[in-house]
């Protein structure tokens, strides 16, 4: 498998970080990162290969979150077999939820509403259900240890989300290359057209929503598992549909690296806005948003689309490229 | 004649107030060309949907190869081989032309290289090869059409339902596909193809079916439907046919 040589190298490099950088907040700043590069990568399958933009992965992530934590806190599992049912609650309530829109053939904007609905419904639910602690939360009770998957090192945690986000990479590669992806990015392009080739549409999509929704979830699980506590804002919270699909959208959708490069991106702005704001209250949403809005306006297709486009005029020429455009029009 | 691959028997298709299609019959001949003619607005491509599962009929049905098959949805009738043209071309823009057809090529092989081998061949066969790396986007209307035939064949279809695919081309472009598609016939595919440049029906149809406002009105070779005074009325007017004929014989 050559074409996994550059994962494996990213993957290389980011596992040797904390063999060279001891501080705490730099780790958490990456632990972070990297979990929401997860997230990200979930909703960049369904999103970015298959077009369906999901405005409430939050419902993915705050159920693998809240099935880890319950699981652990009042039925006594394992933490590792928690782990495992939060991502397979996750994938079960992407596959009912695609199921119910794909089938009743919600598109576009209907289907972001839906899954935006979906989410805030999940999330009142929570906030007063008796399982998920209603407004007071859960708080999981510190226990080190392998066993219960919890640890006193950062570097612990950051390896155990590198392998997931590793994972999320190589699953994203295997799919581009597969008759899935295929499939998966022609009915992004066109439903009707890919339908008459013989494409299961609804079927395609579907499985992709099983997909994202795990992947996203896995990223929930590993939250409660970092932070030991939830309630249902930091579950189904909208914070985590936005970062969700803003990574992506910052690093390149239907990228296999834009939601890791969109996620380390947007989480240094944030904390670089921070910096420059000073005290100022508020003004650091105001720079990040901003920057945000200027990325996307002169690099539409993501860093990754940006940096395409870049190299290909530096390396045929301003005036081939000129051509070439005039050519599209 | 040869045993029918596809009939169409008395299908009926309503939008609200309107009958596109008023039962309406047809058959295709196995190996055959077929043409569906008929003025704007006839119902042809209503028809057409029908058959190939994007719409549902009101009434009749559809046989294909002898089995029923109306209602089906379209994946599952282009896995029996039944594959269809837009009329509208509709290539996936943010594609290349090689990935474009590799959708298709993997309806019936799964591995990448097999697909892979199977689009180097049709855009060979299609006049494309050069064109494979090229994004879909940027090809003239010519090629999207080669293109749109390329990426259907490329699903090993047994029949082939065209909509137009000559509707805007110059003369000397639809000089050149003719004898594409005479040769996919000559390869075993039935075709079904709707079409206005009767040039082209004239020279490829074996068999011509005419659908006015939902209804047959007439069938028969070629040379006789274009003859036949219904035909002329359906497209010209209610007695054009007779004034044709008065100035004819002036």
């Amino acid at each position: 498998m050559k074409a996994l040589i550059p994962t494996a190298a990213v993957l290389a490099l980011l596992a040797a970080v904390p063999l060279v950088v001891h501080s705490n907040v730099t780790l958490n700043f990456l632990v972070v990162a990297l979990m929401i590069a997860l997230a990200g990568q979930g909703w960049n399958i369904l999103g970015g290969y298959g077009g369906q933009y999901s405005f409430g992965h939050a419902a993915f992530f705050g159920t693998g979150a809240y099935v880890t934590a319950i699981l652990q806190v009042r039925y006594g599992v394992n933490a590792w077999l928690g782990f495992v049912a939060g991502i397979a609650a996750g994938a079960a309530l992407g596959a009912a939820l695609g199921a119910l829109t794909f089938r009743s053939g919600l598109r576009g904007s209907y289907f972001a509403l839906v899954t935006l609905a979906f989410a805030e419904v999940l999330r009142i639910i929570a906030s007063v259900a008796p399982i998920t602690g209603a407004g007071v939360g859960i708080l999981m009770k510190l226990d080190l240890g392998v066993r219960t998957l919890q640890f006193q090192s950062r570097a612990a945690f950051y390896w155990i989300i590198l392998a997931l986000v590793g994972a999320s990479l190589v699953t994203a590669q295997l799919i581009e290359r597969s008759r899935f992806g295929v499939w998966l990015i022609a009915v992004r392009e066109n439903e009707d057209a890919a339908k008459a080739l013989g494409i299961n549409a609804n079927g395609v999509k579907l499985a992709a929503m099983v997909i994202s929704a795990g992947m996203t979830a896995a990223a929930g699980c590993f939250y409660v598992q970092y932070f030991l506590f939830l309630d249902s804002g930091i579950a189904y919270g909208t914070w985590i549909s936005i970062q969700a699909l803003l990574t992506p959208i910052i690093g390149g959708v239907g990228t296999v690296f834009g939601p890791l490069l969109g996620a380390l991106v947007v989480k240094s702005l944030g904390e670089a806005a921070k910096l420059l704001a000073g005290d100022a209250p508020g003004l650091d949403l105001i720079i990040y948003g901003a920057v945000l809005v200027v990325v996307i306006w002169f690099m539409p297709r993501g860093l990754i689309g940006g940096f395409a486009q870049m190299r290909k005029l530096l390396t045929r020429g301003p005036a081939a490229s000129r051509a070439a455009e005039a050519g599209h029009g | 004649m040869a045993e029918p691959l596809l009939a169409v028997d008395r299908v009926t298709c309503r939008f609200g107030g309107l009958l596109a299609v008023n039962a309406a019959s047809l058959t295709a001949s196995k190996g055959r060309i077929t043409a569906l003619i008929g003025p704007n607005g006839a119902g042809k491509t209503t028809l057409f949907s029908i058959i190939s599962g994007f719409i549902k009929a009101g009434a009749g049905a559809v046989r294909y190869a002898g089995q029923d098959i109306t209602g089906e949805p379209p994946y599952r009738l282009a896995r029996r081989g039944i594959a269809r043209t837009f009329q509208i071309v509709q290539p996936f823009v943010g594609l290349s032309v090689r990935e474009n057809i590799l959708v298709g090529a993997h309806l019936h092989h799964r591995t990448r290289n097999a697909a892979l081998a199977v689009v180097d061949q049709i855009g060979h066969d299609l006049g494309l090869g050069e064109l494979l790396n090229r994004p879909a986007d940027t090809l003239t209307i010519a090629a999207r059409k080669r293109l749109e035939l390329a990426r259907t064949l490329a699903t090993n279809p047994k029949l082939l339902l065209l909509d137009e695919v000559l509707a805007g081309l110059n003369p000397s472009e639809v000089r050149d596909i003719v004898p594409v598609i005479r040769n996919l016939c000559g390869r075993g595919i039935t075709i079904l193809m709707i079409e206005h440049v009767m040039q082209a029906v004239m020279s490829l149809a074996e068999h011509v079916f005419v659908l006015a406002e939902g209804c047959i009105i007439a069938e028969g070779a070629p040379a006789q439907v274009v003859a036949d005074p219904v035909v002329v009325e359906a497209y010209l007017g209610r007695g054009a046919a007779a004034k044709l004929g008065a100035s004819h014989g002036r």
